[in-house]
């Protein structure tokens, strides 16, 4: 079905055009500077004037920011720190120059990170700690209080208490590969994103398994709406939101789609205040949602060029866009 | 969304072959070639070689079921992960290297690249090829299950440390291989010496470079071997289906008691309406003993060609390009498998004759 959209009001000619240069694979906010995090070795500071920051000496594998800094993960074996002045250093070195292939913050400033099938936590004190997980870590979040961390990994998630030795980690388990882990803000529950193009949800209070499917790729972006309430998921031509405000989450309930279009959302991020997503869509357009009643506001023109990552500052009022080919903008709203 | 065509993809070569026959060196050969390309290249862990090449990545080969109910519906998770990873660096190499450990089966490693939406949208496999130990393949052939794989999956094997055996050795090796997989591209090496282009480009998954269905013999290039390989009888039975082992080479002919290979021809037009359901429902049933599968179909009233390809169950099958006015239309299909019911893939093909 092709039923032509109308027109959708934009503001797409009142970003900030920023050419990054390589692909952008992430974007964060450090106060008001936008930092793109490059597919190779730099961060990029788009404040006033534009500065890039060597921070790997290979491919940039993950990144992660508590919005005064950026912890980035390479294929260098490196962890490292990045401040809202840009200084950089190196937090960890994998003994074997092995990938590090996700990273995480804490509510209290615990830094987490993996290579290969180990997790590490640094915790808020500085102290070590490792989890060998059975199969190679894919996934890594804090729960929200900070004392547990979420890891996926094939067939299910284990849950790890890095500041309790003896304490079994708790293993949640669903057949197949997970990819991805987020845990809803009020910690009860945890999603993981699977090789096929389904989410798989524990309640964590029982282990209730709930199954979300329907997509037709496999959903890479995942975002908490500001107050909990729902879920938004990449993966479909259509903008996908899981209802998370009641004891069951969705289970048994049926999600909202929103922004349906030709192309496939394959970055969804929640504004921090307001029941409003930004989607970014594989044909480049980047829509500004409204929950409730659908409205749409363009905020990237769809020229092709795949969005591969979104960011929200704090307030809200600014919203950053990066794309596989390195153009990249900051609307501010 | 415009998908990228093919030829904007990364290819991707992968390396198989038992412990010790001879891959790692037929990587170091690849690497040191003159031929100003850069690889990335992808080696399991456990590699006792060193590689000379700006960017290796250590690979665990984790090998994964998909969720749906399929047992040979694997992925290598590894390989989504790291494919990934290095798509970040993409302009910094040309193609991709996975070399997979002695005991790997090539599925999972193939099925990545058509099961994972990322990695199939930026890579595209190019083809197996296996390294076979001309002196101890033989035996692997009887006591590894994995060394049958890897020959019963290729698309390019290499008989290598030819120096080692006899002339009469290396026939009767090669007859072994023919019975498995009479479809690769077969070369003599020693010590992997073999013209790159042999190896990598081949296009083997690719549905356009489908030409033909022949047994492939022995090219004639870089031997110093005096049996004669070079005709081919091939005994068509008009109308009716056409034996697999073929004749006239020279060699002896195995039949391996648990890989084969069902090749089927017809020069009547095939039925689609019945063709599509009867391989749809062949692979669902019997996907776990199927490894490859390979067609090129004359469908009635259809001015095109129309080809696929398989691993396991997963079917990949388009239009190909109009059959030309000289060229003589048939069907021609061949399954590479364990233990395939012969009897009833051949009834069942014959059923679709329109």
């Amino acid at each position: 079905m092709s039923d032509t959209p109308a027109p959708i009001p934009s503001l797409a000619d009142r970003a900030r055009r920023v050419n990054a240069g390589a692909p952008v694979v992430g974007v964060h906010f450090l106060g008001k500077t936008a930092v793109f995090v490059l597919g190779e070795e730099d961060l990029l500071f788009v404040a006033e004037a534009e500065r890039r920051v060597h921070v790997h000496a290979g491919a940039v594998l993950a990144s992660a920011s508590d919005g005064t800094r950026i912890i980035t993960g390479g294929d260098d074996g490196e962890v490292g720190e990045t401040g809202v002045d840009g200084e950089h250093r190196v937090i960890a070195t994998d003994d074997k120059k092995r990938w590090i292939d996700n990273v995480a913050l804490g509510p209290d400033g615990a830094i987490a990170w993996s290579s290969g099938k180990t997790a590490h936590v640094r915790t808020k004190k500085g102290e070590l700690r490792t989890f060998e997980a059975a199969s190679t870590v894919a996934g890594l979040c804090f729960l929200p209080k900070g004392f547990r961390l979420a890891i996926a990994h094939y067939n299910g998630a284990t849950l790890w208490f890095p500041n309790a030795a003896g304490a079994q980690p708790e293993r949640l388990e669903w057949k197949g590969s997970h990819l991805g882990v987020t845990v809803s803000p009020d910690g009860k529950f945890l999603i993981t994103s699977m090789q096929e193009p389904t989410l798989h949800g524990w309640r964590l209070v029982d282990a209730k398994h709930m199954r979300m499917s329907g997509y037709s790729a496999r959903v890479r972006s995942l975002s908490w709406s500001a107050d909990g309430e729902f879920l938004a998921t990449s993966g479909s031509e259509q903008l996908i939101l899981w209802p998370f405000d009641g004891k069951d989450g969705p289970m048994g309930r049926q999600p909202t789609i929103l922004a349906r279009a030709e192309s496939r959302v394959v970055v969804v991020a929640c504004h921090p205040r307001q029941p409003v997503v930004a989607a970014g869509y594989a044909d480049g357009a980047v829509r500004l949602v409204r929950v409730e009643d659908d409205a749409l506001i363009l905020a990237r023109e769809g020229d092709g060029q795949p969005v591969s990552a979104l960011g929200w500052n704090e307030t809200g009022q600014a919203l950053a866009f990066g794309t596989e080919s390195g153009d990249a903008g900051v609307l501010a709203l | 969304m415009p998908a990228p065509d093919s030829s904007s993809k990364i290819p991707v070569t992968v390396l198989t072959g038992y412990l010790g026959a001879g891959k790692t060196t037929l990587l170091n050969r690849i690497l040191s070639e003159p031929h100003g390309k850069k690889f990335a290249v992808i080696v399991n862990e456990f590699g006792e070689i060193g590689i000379d090449n700006d960017l290796v990545v250590n690979a665990d080969e984790e090998v994964f079921e998909m969720n749906n109910g399929c047992i040979c519906c694997t992925v290598r998770g590894d390989l989504v992960r790291i494919i990934d990873g290095l798509m970040r660096r993409k302009g910094k190499f040309d193609a991709i290297i996975v070399e997979t450990t002695g005991l790997a089966d090539p599925a999972p490693v193939a099925q990545t690249f058509f099961m994972d939406e990322a990695v199939g949208a930026k890579t595209k496999l190019d083809a197996v090829v296996t390294v076979a130990d001309a002196k101890w393949l033989a035996d692997r052939l009887k006591d590894a299950p994995e060394a049958k794989n890897q020959i019963a999956f290729a698309d390019v094997i290499l008989i290598n440390k030819t120096d080692l055996v006899t002339a009469e050795e290396l026939g009767e090796l090669e007859a072994r291989i023919r019975g498995l997989n009479p479809y690769a591209r077969l070369h003599r090496t020693q010590r992997a010496k073999i013209d790159i282009n042999e190896v990598l480009g081949r296009n083997a998954f690719d549905l356009d470079r489908i030409l033909d269905i022949e047994p492939s013999f022995l090219d004639s290039d870089d031997h110093h071997h005096d049996h004669d390989h070079d005709h081919h009888h091939d005994h068509d039975h008009e109308d009716g289906p056409h034996h697999h082992h073929h004749h006239g080479n020279g060699l002896k002919h195995y039949h391996d008691e648990e890989m084969q290979s069902v090749s089927i021809k017809t020069d009547k037009p095939l039925n689609p309406d019945k063709f599509f359901p009867w391989v749809q429902d062949l692979v669902a049933k019997d996907g776990p003993s199927i490894l490859r599968c390979k067609g090129i179909l004359w469908f009635k009233d259809d001015p095109e060609r129309f080809v696929f390809q398989g691993v396991h169950m997963i079917l990949d099958g388009d239009h190909q390009r109009s059959w030309r006015a000289d060229e003589k239309r048939d069907s021609r299909i061949v399954f590479i498998g364990r233990n395939l019911p012969e009897d009833r893939i051949r009834q069942g093909f014959e059923s679709c004759i329109a």
